[in-house]
C-alpha cells in the first residue's frame, strides 16, 4: 500500500479525540440513565406491592379518601385512600406555581431587560442564597411567622394549604427566577435590535418578541418549579397541618403525598402493607410528575416561535 | 479545561483509592457496632455510647434514627447490631418477634399536653378519650374557656401514638386530625396554637406547654414506676438472637446502675431498674 | 392604551415586583441572621455537639457539610457535564433523547426521602458502605444530577452555533469544540447552575438522614490519615451534616438550648451558602476571563 493512501486512511489524532470524547459523554448519560431506571424500577417494584401483593383496589386507592393503612373497614379491605393527598399535592403545587410565575417573569425581565446591573448586583446573588436555605428553616419560619399570620387574618388555625402555598411559593421563586433568567439570556440580541428598529417600545418589545422566543425556557422554569413544590417534603409538612383528610377550604388542615410519605416512612416495617401504602404514594408522586411533564412539553412546542 | 478535567480526574481517583484503601482498614482499626430506630430513644443510646467510646477506647458506637419501623425492620434483616424500638417487636405485624431477643433499657411516660391558654388542668381519662374520638370539641365543656379543642395526632405506626392510642382510647380509632412526626414540632404546635392538645415524652415538657393530670394523678415518674400513670411504654433495644461480643458489653454497660441511675434520668427517661411493676407485650400489669 | 403609557406602566409594574422579591427576601434572610447571629461565637462554631446538655456547638458539623458537598460535587460535576455535553452537542433529535430528558426531568421531582431511602438500601445495606460520608455524597449525586445536567444542556444550548461553526471550520474535531469553545463561552451558565446546585446539596437533610447518617462521632483533627476512623478526611465515618443537625435537634432535642442552637446553625449555614456563592463567582469571572481569552 502507498504511504500516502495508508496516511489517508489513518484516522487522525482529532478523530481519535472524537471519539474518545463522545464515548465519555455517552458514559456520563448512560449512567444517569441507569440510576434512574434504577431508582424507577426500585419505587414501582415497592409501590406495586400494595397492588398485587395486597390486592388493594386501584381505583378506590385513588378516590377514597381514608388514609389508614393499619386499619380495616366494613369490608374488611384496608383504608388506604390516597385522594386527599393528592388533592392536597395538586392544590400546593398549582397555587404555589400561580403565585410564582408572575413574580419571577417580573424579576427575570427586570434582571435581563430594564437594569442588568442592579439584578445582577443585587437580585441574582441572593437568590441564589435562597436556594441554599434548608427546607427545615424554611418550615420553622411558617410556622412562626406564616401560621400564626393567617390564623390572624382569616381564623381557623392557620395550619392548611394556604399557608403551605405561601412557604413554597418562597422556596420555588429561586428556581423560577434563575430559570427565567437564563431563558430571557438566551434569547438572541437580533431579536431585540429588530424590533426597537421597527419602532417598538421596551415594552413593546419585551411582551411581543423577548417573552415569545423565550416561553418554552420560562416553562422549563416552571416545571422545575412545581417540581421542587411537588417533591418538597420537610417545610410543607410542617405548616399544611398535616392531616389526612379533604381540605373543606385553602386554611383548613391538610396533606400532600409528600408529607404523609416523610412523616410515615420511618414508622413501617419494610414489606408490610404500611409501608407499600407509603411507596406507592412516591409511585404516585413520580407518574404525576410524568403527566406534568409531557403536558409542559407540549404546551412548550406549541408557543415555541418557528426558527 | 483538559487541565480541569484532568485535576478533576485525579481528584476522583485518589478519593477511591483511599475511601477503598479504608474500606478494608476501618473494620482493623477497632471493633464497631450500629444501632439504628427509634428518634426518642436514640439521644439515650447516643450519650451512652459516646461515653462508652471515651472509657473504652478503640471501639465504635455508631446511633442512627429512623424510626421504630427501621429499627426492626433492619435488625429483623440483620442489617444492624441492635434495633431500637418504642414498641414490643410483637406489637408489630410483619416482624417475627421469636427471632429477636428483647432488652428493655428505659421506661418513657406519656402526658397529654395542651396551649396554656385553654384554662384546664385535669381532665377524666374518658373525657380524654372523648377529646381524642371528637365527641367533645371546645374546652368550655370541660370547664375551660371558649375554645375549640385543635387535636394534634403523632404520626400513623410511631411509638407515642401506639402507647397514647393503647392506653387511652383502648384500641378506638381517633378522628382524622393533624399529624406530626417528631416531638418537637408537636410541642411547637401545641404551644403557638390556641385550643390545642397533644401528647409527648415527660422529658420534652417544658414552659411553653400545659401538662394534664388524669384522673387526678399527675404525670410523674413516681406515678409512672408504681403505674398510677398507666400511659407508659418500655424503649426496646432489640438484638438478633443473644447479643455477642461488643454488643454484649455495651448493652450490660447501659444497663449498669452508673448509667441508669444517672444518665438516664437526667436526659429524662425512666430507669427500668426503678419500675416497681411489669408490664407485657399484651399489655398485662404485674408487681415485681 | 398609547404604547409609551404602556411602556411605562409595565416598567413601573416590574420595578414594585422586583421591590417586593426583594423585600420578602431581605426580610426572610434578616429574620434568619436576625434569630441566629447573637447565639454564633468562636466557641459555637468549634465544639462539639452536646446531645442532652446546653452549651454545644456545631464544630464536627459544620466540617461534615462541606466535605460532603465538597466530595458529591466532585462526582457530581464530571458526570453531569459529560451527560450534558452529550444532551446538547451529539444526541439526535428523536423520541430516546426525549425520553432520557424527561425521565431526568421527574428525576428531579422525587421527594428527597425517597432518594434517601434508595441511597439506604442501595449504598448503605447492598454496597456496605454504612451510614458513612461516601453513602450520603452518593445519594447527594443521585439528588444533584438532573438538576446539574439541565443546567449543562441549557447552557451549552445557549451558545450562538456560529461559534460552533468557527471552531469547526478552523478543523477542529466536534469535542475539541466544546472543550474549547462551547464550554468557555458557557461557563457563567454552568457556575451558576453549580452554585444553586452546590447550596441544594449543603441545605438537604432529608436526603441524607438514612445515608451519612445523624451523629456526628467527635473527630480528631491533628489525624489526616483517612483509613483512620476518628479522622476528618475518613469517608467511612458517619456525619451529621448541620442541615441534619438542624432537623434534629428540631425535631427531638431535648438540649435545654435547642432553639438557640438550631437559630444559631441556621444563620450560620446561611452566612456559609452566601460566603460559597460569593468565592464561586469570583473564581468563576477569573476563570471565564482567563479561558475566553478577554
Amino acid at each position: 500500500m502507498d504511504p500516502i493512501r495508508e496516511a489517508m486512511l489513518k484516522k487522525s489524532h482529532s478523530a481519535k479525540l472524537e471519539r474518545r470524547g463522545k464515548t465519555i459523554s455517552l458514559v456520563c448519560i448512560s449512567l444517569i440513565v441507569i440510576v434512574v431506571v434504577a431508582i424507577f424500577f426500585f419505587v414501582a417494584s415497592k409501590g406495586l406491592a400494595t397492588f398485587f401483593q395486597n390486592k388493594i383496589n386501584l381505583w378506590s386507592f385513588l378516590t377514597k379518601s381514608v388514609w389508614n393503612p393499619s386499619m380495616k373497614d366494613a369490608h374488611g379491605n384496608p383504608e388506604v385512600g390516597a385522594l386527599p393527598m393528592i388533592v392536597g399535592s395538586f392544590g400546593v403545587t398549582f397555587l404555589s406555581a400561580i403565585i410564582a410565575t408572575p413574580f419571577a417573569v417580573g424579576a427575570g425581565i427586570f434582571m435581563t431587560e430594564i437594569s442588568r446591573k442592579w439584578g445582577q448586583k443585587i437580585l441574582q446573588p441572593v437568590i441564589e442564597l435562597l436556594v441554599g436555605i434548608p427546607s427545615v428553616v424554611y418550615g420553622f419560619i411558617g410556622l412562626s411567622v406564616v401560621v400564626p399570620f393567617i390564623r390572624h387574618i382569616f381564623g381557623g388555625t392557620g395550619f392548611g394549604i394556604l399557608a403551605g402555598t405561601f412557604v413554597l411559593f418562597v422556596m420555588i421563586l429561586p428556581t423560577v427566577t434563575s430559570m427565567t433568567v437564563d431563558a430571557l439570556k438566551a434569547v438572541p440580541r437580533h431579536y431585540r435590535e429588530a424590533s426597537l428598529a421597527l419602532g417598538a417600545t421596551r415594552w413593546q418589545t419585551i411582551y411581543r418578541v423577548v417573552l415569545r422566543a423565550a416561553i418554552p425556557g420560562i416553562l422549563t422554569g416552571i416545571v422545575f418549579g412545581m417540581a421542587r413544590a411537588f417533591g418538597e417534603a420537610l417545610a410543607v409538612q410542617m405548616v399544611i397541618g398535616n392531616a389526612a383528610l379533604l381540605p373543606k377550604n385553602l386554611v383548613s388542615p391538610a396533606s400532600t403525598l409528600t408529607s404523609v410519605l416523610t412523616s410515615g416512612i420511618g414508622n413501617t416495617v419494610m414489606g408490610s402493607l404500611e409501608n407499600n401504602a407509603l411507596w406507592s404514594l412516591a409511585l404516585l408522586l413520580l407518574l404525576m410528575s410524568l403527566a406534568f411533564n409531557l403536558l409542559i412539553r407540549w404546551i412548550g412546542k406549541k408557543g415555541e416561535l418557528n426558527k | 479545561m483538559k487541565k480541569i478535567v484532568t485535576l478533576f480526574t485525579i481528584m476522583l481517583l485518589a478519593f477511591m483509592a483511599s475511601a477503598c484503601g479504608s474500606g478494608s482498614n476501618s473494620k482493623q482499626s477497632g471493633e464497631s457496632i450500629t444501632a439504628v430506630g427509634s428518634s426518642a430513644l436514640q439521644p439515650l443510646v447516643e450519650a451512652a455510647g459516646e461515653q462508652y467510646q471515651t472509657e473504652h477506647l478503640g471501639v465504635f458506637i455508631n446511633v442512627q434514627g429512623g424510626g421504630s419501623g427501621t429499627g426492626l425492620s433492619q435488625i429483623q434483616q440483620g442489617a444492624v447490631d441492635i434495633g431500637n424500638s418504642d414498641l414490643f417487636a410483637e406489637e408489630k405485624p410483619d416482624i417475627n418477634a421469636k427471632a429477636l431477643v428483647d432488652h428493655k433499657v428505659a421506661v418513657v411516660g406519656i402526658a397529654p399536653i395542651v396551649n396554656p391558654s385553654v384554662g384546664v388542668k385535669n381532665v377524666t381519662m374518658t373525657q380524654l378519650q372523648q377529646i381524642f374520638l371528637g365527641q367533645i370539641t371546645n374546652w368550655k365543656q370541660l370547664g375551660g374557656k371558649n375554645v375549640p379543642i385543635v387535636l394534634v395526632n403523632r404520626a400513623q405506626g410511631s411509638g407515642t401514638r401506639a402507647t397514647f392510642e393503647k392506653w387511652v382510647l383502648q384500641g378506638k380509632q381517633p378522628i382524622a386530625a393533624q399529624e406530626q412526626d417528631s416531638t418537637g414540632m408537636v410541642r411547637q404546635i401545641v404551644g403557638s396554637t390556641p385550643g390545642a392538645i397533644s401528647y409527648v415524652a415527660f422529658s420534652y415538657i417544658n414552659k411553653t406547654v400545659q401538662s394534664l393530670s388524669v384522673d387526678g394523678v399527675a404525670p410523674t415518674d413516681a406515678n409512672v414506676t408504681t403505674n398510677r400513670w398507666r400511659i407508659w411504654s418500655y424503649e426496646h433495644m432489640y438484638t438478633k438472637g443473644q447479643p455477642r461480643g461488643l454488643t454484649k458489653r455495651f448493652l450490660a454497660y447501659i444497663m449498669s446502675s452508673p448509667i441508669q441511675k444517672k444518665l438516664v434520668q437526667k436526659m429524662g427517661y425512666i430507669p427500668v431498674t426503678q419500675m416497681k411493676v411489669v408490664r407485657d407485650a399484651s399489655g398485662r400489669v404485674s408487681k415485681e | 392604551m398609547n404604547p409609551k403609557i404602556a411602556d411605562k406602566v409595565a416598567t413601573t409594574v416590574l420595578y414594585i415586583i422586583s421591590g417586593i422579591i426583594i423585600i420578602i427576601l431581605a426580610s426572610l434572610l434578616g429574620y434568619i441572621l436576625f434569630q441566629g447571629v447573637p447565639h454564633i461565637s468562636w466557641h459555637f462554631l468549634t465544639s462539639p455537639a452536646q446531645s442532652f446538655e446546653a452549651g454545644g456547638g456545631i464544630g464536627v458539623q459544620l466540617f461534615n457539610s462541606f466535605y460532603l458537598l465538597v466530595l458529591a460535587m466532585l462526582i457530581s460535576t464530571p458526570i453531569s457535564l459529560g451527560a450534558g455535553i452529550y444532551l446538547s452537542e451529539y444526541a439526535k433529535k428523536n423520541w430516546l433523547t426525549d425520553a432520557i430528558r424527561t425521565s431526568i426531568e421527574i428525576l428531579s421531582s422525587l421527594p428527597s426521602v425517597v432518594v434517601g431511602l434508595f441511597g439506604f438500601l442501595i449504598f448503605v445495606l447492598q454496597f456496605k458502605f454504612g451510614f458513612s460520608i461516601l453513602s450520603g455524597a452518593l445519594a447527594l449525586t443521585v439528588f444533584n444530577l438532573p438538576l446539574l445536567t439541565r443546567n449543562v444542556e441549557d447552557s451549552l444550548r445557549g451558545v450562538s452555533d456560529e461559534q460552533r461553526e468557527a471552531g469547526l471550520a478552523l478543523g477542529l474535531s466536534r469535542w475539541e469544540t466544546v472543550l474549547h469553545v462551547v464550554i468557555p463561552e458557557a461557563l457563567p451558565g454552568i457556575i451558576t447552575g453549580m452554585i444553586l446546585g452546590a447550596g441544594r446539596v449543603f441545605g438537604e437533610a432529608a436526603a441524607l438522614i438514612y445515608t451519612a447518617g445523624q451523629s456526628a462521632p467527635a473527630l480528631d483533627f491533628t489525624n489526616w490519615n483517612p483509613a483512620n476512623i476518628a479522622s476528618p478526611l475518613n469517608p467511612f465515618r458517619p456525619a451529621e451534616t448541620l442541615a441534619v443537625h438542624i432537623w434534629k435537634i428540631n425535631s427531638e432535642g431535648i438540649q435545654p438550648d435547642a432553639v438557640a442552637v438550631s437559630a444559631g446553625a441556621s444563620a450560620v449555614l446561611v452566612i456559609a451558602v452566601l460566603i460559597f456563592n460569593l468565592s464561586a463567582r469570583y473564581f468563576g469571572n477569573r476563570l471565564f476571563k482567563k479561558m475566553t481569552a478577554a
